[in-house]
């Protein structure tokens, strides 16, 4: 019982002893707190490992498409969604230059994801939500969409059209 | 400085007292005696939350739904970073937790603890205890795999044999009898919604009893002057959660804690095993045969719980000092003789699994989709010891190029070629030729051609009975009448889900006689050596 004895002989505030206990304590605690608060963090923040990489998906044949004629290709492609893999539908409106090179725009109004839709009395792009219009090359020709529409990676084999990620244009509008 | 600080905990403590109640909780008197067998149940308190922390942590990756469940939990482990760290905190904190719960009752029990005023006290620990083991038994069945499956399929018959209640607890459980998603969802309810609020009221309950009786002191304390739970008792609870914390964290790095194959109903040869806190149940049950069973299951836990509960009342002597309870000291060494046999005769009693390989799910399984032949390849890359000049996905020698690109830069005949000859294609390169058949160095050009940034690392951990394994398979020509993974003939059944169709002792019979088990095929009989045998066929059920 000698420890309650010098415990009682000294003030508090002044022992050296109570200073080393309450140190430790802070101690040990940050020490617990940082060995679970920063495993968490990094679970929580850090993007999973991407095992199963965006890969070029065929979409179908571009040898009969009319250039300058936009036309809406659908296909199926594997998303990788958390622990999930679902095969799902998807298209993309793919356009034939008159340098016979490809461009394919993801299917969505870039304003708020509408489904836009060629019009082919104008001749342009026309989202139906907000009036939103892209010219054939994808960029805003009028209405709210902030940046010209999200475009495939492209690659082609033969007559194949195959699409990679989808990207959203380096130059913004807005 | 100081004097705004101060100002703004006065301004607090008047708002909501929580200077006030800190001050409280942390200067309360405790007897002198008070020291460092007194500190676990500040243990448990820190495993709870700790446990509470990981669960939730884990939850935000998990879908609680059977096959979802097991994928779920495989992208934790594989996919994300620190995953595997936090499932190992929350899988050996349970067993920590068991472990800290019933030192804190044995200490409690040693000194009497429990004795007058302190009786609900004690049996609001006990009924602690009780939540303690539903957790480990609702948390079992959550990765759903085949240990899971099997072992909650053993508990959930066990809790049917009870007397009058059994049919109802089995019902309430979900299902009569059978494991599935009304159990599933059922276990997880428990696990996650009822057990910790539960939990966290009782802790509050007797956290609150211990406060209304205080520590209970020892004989002697009367004439001592009391001493603050603060510092100086808080530094050692501190120091042993330290401790206990360090060494739960050291299991989660080191300790692998494996994640099975996807919980298989049809999987007759499966052994199910509990948990090895319940073990000693699990033995218990087996000396009780026919009607006599319900003695194991039921009859003698229930007599266990209600004593325990009852302790308090059956000695109601005066305190004395700890080292004067002979009895107590002796019923604990007896209860630790008791439960120690028992746990050892049931772990001695598991069979090895007849040495059958166990797939480690918890890891990638790229090397699943490998075929045959390239499998063989990665055997050939490990007998050639080519990782002692090479790397792959960043691991081996850096004498010679990294491999896990090669694909893109060379074909399987320029590799065929520089395997026979290296300086041939290299001049004055220090690799030696290889010395292999046609057939073995196709291979091993295979194997190296599947090789990826994402899979490297997979493949090069392929298991060593799977390499194995396809060595026996090329070396029998297998591939000439059946298929694995797409590659192959067709002339016999594709061997892919072979587990899913055979036994072990079916496809062993079958390669000595295939005519008896098939009649009409057209397979030869194989003698296979022992362990060319196990090797071929741990790979073969492996096969997804």
């Amino acid at each position: 019982m000698g420890d309650v004895q010098i415990e009682r002989q000294a003030p508090p505030q002044g022992s050296t002893r109570r200073h080393f206990y309450v140190a430790a304590i802070y101690g040990m605690w940050a020490a617990i707190s940082a060995a679970l608060g920063i495993p968490a963090f990094v679970y929580l923040f850090f993007p999973p490992k991407l095992r199963k990489q965006e890969q070029f998906v065929e979409v179908g044949d571009i040898s009969k498409l009319a250039v300058n004629s936009p036309v809406e290709m659908t296909y199926r492609r594997n998303r990788v969604d958390g622990w999930k893999v679902t095969s799902e539908k998807s298209t993309a409106w793919v356009v034939k230059r008159p340098d016979n090179s490809v461009v394919a725009f993801g299917p969505q109004c870039t304003h708020l994801g509408c489904a836009y839709h060629w019009d082919e009395s104008r001749s342009d792009f026309l989202c139906p939500c907000h009036n939103s219009i892209f010219a054939i090359d994808g960029k805003v020709v009028s209405g709210p969409a902030p940046r010209p529409l999200d475009r495939y990676e492209t690659k082609i084999d033969g007559s194949k059209l195959l699409l990679g990620a989808l990207q959203q244009p380096a130059g913004r509008t807005s | 400085m100081k004097r705004r600080w101060d100002a703004l905990h006065t301004w607090l403590d008047h708002r909501t007292g929580i200077h006030t109640a800190v001050r409280q909780f942390l200067y309360e008197s405790i007897p002198a005696s008070s020291g460092w067998h007194q500190v676990f149940g500040s243990v448990a308190v820190f495993l709870f939350l700790t446990q509470a922390f990981t669960g939730a942590l884990l939850a935000f990756n998990y879908a609680p739904t059977p096959g979802e469940a097991y994928n779920s939990l495989r992208y934790i482990l594989t996919e994300l970073t620190g995953g595997r760290l936090i499932r190992g905190l929350h899988h050996w904190g349970a067993s920590m937790m068991i472990v800290i719960v019933v030192l804190h009752m044995v200490q409690v029990f040693l000194y009497g603890g429990y004795k007058k005023p302190r009786e609900a006290t004690w049996m609001v620990g006990v009924v602690l205890l009780l939540l303690t083991l539903a957790y480990g038994l609702t948390g079992y069945l959550l990765p759903w795999d085949n240990r899971a499956y099997w072992g909650t399929v053993v508990a959930t018959q066990i809790a049917g044999q009870a007397p009058v209640l059994g049919p109802y607890i089995q019902r309430l459980l979900g299902g009569g009898g059978a494991v599935g998603v009304v159990t599933f969802a059922r276990f997880y309810g428990l696990h996650v919604l009822l057990l910790p609020p539960a939990t966290l009221l009782l802790i509050a309950v007797h956290v609150y009893l211990v406060r209304k009786h205080g520590v209970a002191p020892a004989p002697g304390d009367e004439v001592l002057p009391p001493q603050q739970f603060y510092p100086r008792q808080v530094f050692k609870d501190t120091v042993a959660i330290f401790i206990v914390f360090a060494i739960l964290f050291a299991m989660a790095v080191a300790v692998h804690v494996p994640l099975e194959q996807l919980a298989d109903p049809t999987d007759t040869s499966y052994i199910p095993r509990p948990e090895w806190y319940f073990l000693f149940l699990f033995q218990t049950l087996k000396l009780f045969n026919g009607p006599l069973e319900i003695v194991g299951s039921v009859v003698l836990p229930g007599l266990a719980i209600l004593a325990l509960i009852l302790v308090p009342f059956v000695d109601r002597s005066r305190m004395v000092k700890v080292t004067r309870r002979t009895a107590a000291f002796a019923f604990v060494a007896l209860a630790a003789i008791g439960w120690t046999s028992l746990t050892l005769a049931a772990v001695k009693s598991t069979p090895k699994e007849a040495g059958q390989a166990v797939v480690d799910f918890s890891a990638p399984t790229d090397w699943m989709q490998l075929s045959p032949e390239e499998m063989a390849g990665v055997a050939y890359f490990r007998e050639e010891n080519c990782i002692s000049c090479h790397a792959i996905g960043g691991h081996g020698g850096s004498v010679g190029p990294d491999l896990t690109n090669i694909s893109i830069h060379k074909d399987a005949a320029w590799m065929i070629q520089h395997f026979k000859r290296p300086s041939a294609l290299r001049p004055g390169t220090s690799m030696p030729p290889i010395q292999l058949s046609d057939t073995q160095l196709n291979s091993l050009a295979a194997y190296l051609l599947k090789l990826n940034p994402d899979n490297a690392t997979a493949l090069d951990n392929a298991p060593e009975f799977a390499t194995q394994g396809a060595l026996v398979y090329q070396a029998n020509h297998c591939g000439s009448c059946h298929m694995v993974n797409g590659i192959g003939m067709k002339l016999g059944p594709p061997l892919n889900g072979l587990s899913k169709r055979q036994t072990r002792s079916w496809v062993e019979d079958h390669f000595a006689d295939p005519q008896k088990l098939s009649p009409g095929s057209f397979m030869p009989p194989y003698k296979l050596a022992p362990k060319d045998m196990q090797n071929l066929v741990d790979y073969l059920f492996a096969l997804p």
